[in-house]
């Protein structure tokens, strides 16, 4: 068995944020101990509101490998876009 | 006002003195994330001493500053408890007189909120919010050491049985608290053992650690009668650069 703790995956709602963001990863025993290490690691600079901590191996990833046919048929979809239409005056900026 | 600037150092001293100890630990802690959490304490700690040593200071009137009490007094001078200055030891051993101060220092922080004095109230205000942190952190960390391996529970225990005569001194009283408490600027430590007792009682036993038995105290520390060998060598280290640079500055 590993002597290390397991890793979690840190994400930090900032000041003015309206999400939290992924902001990198750190060792802890359990949940607890990862938030409280999250506190101490990512926030002493008063960078966040709220923690979320998750632990990286309950994270399911899509793998680089399928790049291709994961993401390239997408490419030339560009009509997926909502940049075709007219937008009229009195709508205002969007 | 001799009692207000002795009893501003006990307070500046033992935040003092612990940052000091918890410096230590910077860049050699057994986990980057404790090694982080560490530090932050210390630096909680430094800043709490900054007000207290400051305020001493105005008070004394003679003047010098918060630097000059921290880093241009000798160990006689110092009215930190005994417990803070004893070496690290280990991990173990540090976050057990931690979580042994932290359970002092919320409830007597809490007490000090509706000090007479604005000041000491006000530092305490600020320094509670550290505390309440420090102290959920190292209790956590008892728990889990002390539930951990055969190991960890063994030092765990062994740390305790060493800190133990020490943290009788926490609820001393003299002269000094008693103008304090008179005055309304503090209450008697005493009056907080209840807490305390209860705190450590509770986590001791999440920790499946043994609360010695013995009630013998060690004193000496916050009346600055006799502290340990261990406080001069802290000192030596802690002030080396003022001494051999006097006046130094960034």
């Amino acid at each position: 068995m590993s002597k290390e703790w397991p890793l979690w995956e840190v994400f930090i709602r900032g000041q003015h944020g309206m999400s939290h963001r992924h902001v990198g990863s750190l060792h802890a025993a359990d949940a607890e101990h990862a938030v409280k290490n999250a506190r101490d690691v990512y926030t002493r600079r008063n960078e966040g509101v709220s923690i979320w901590v998750i632990e990286a191996e309950k994270i399911t990833a899509s793998s680089p490998s399928e790049k291709g046919p994961m993401y390239d048929p997408a490419r030339d979809k560009v009509y997926r876009h909502p940049t075709f239409y007219d937008i009229p005056d009195e709508v205002g900026k969007m | 006002m001799k009692h207000l600037f002795e009893f501003l150092l006990r307070q500046g001293d033992n935040a003092l003195v612990l940052g000091h100890r918890t410096s230590e630990w910077c860049g050699v802690a057994p986990a980057l994330e404790e090694d982080i959490a560490l530090a932050n304490t210390a630096l909680d700690l430094i800043g709490q001493t900054q007000l207290w040593l400051g305020y001493a200071a105005e008070v004394e009137g003679k003047g010098r500053s918060a630097n000059d009490l921290a880093y241009l007094r000798d160990v006689y001078d110092f009215r930190n408890i005994l417990m803070l200055e004893v070496p690290n030891e280990d991990f173990g051993r540090t976050l057990m007189r931690q979580f042994l101060f932290d359970a002092f220092q919320v409830p007597w922080l809490t007490a000090l909120c509706g000090s007479s004095d604005k000041r000491v109230a006000d530092f305490s205000g600020k320094s509670l919010k550290e505390a309440n942190y420090h102290l959920d952190r190292s209790a956590e960390t008892v728990i889990a050491l002390g539930n951990g391996t055969e190991e960890s529970n063994t030092r765990m225990q062994a740390a305790l049985d060493y800190l133990w005569p020490y943290a009788g001194e926490l609820f001393g009283e003299d002269d000094t608290d008693q103008a304090m408490q008179a005055a309304g600027i503090a209450v008697l430590p005493a009056s907080i053992r209840n807490d305390w007792d209860t705190k450590v009682q509770g986590i001791l036993s999440d920790a499946s650690l043994r609360t010695p038995k013995s009630t013998f105290a060690h004193f000496g520390g916050r009346s600055g009668f006799r502290h340990t060998e261990h406080l001069g060598h802290m000192l030596a280290t802690m002030q080396i650069l003022q001494r051999s640079y006097p006046g130094a500055v960034w």
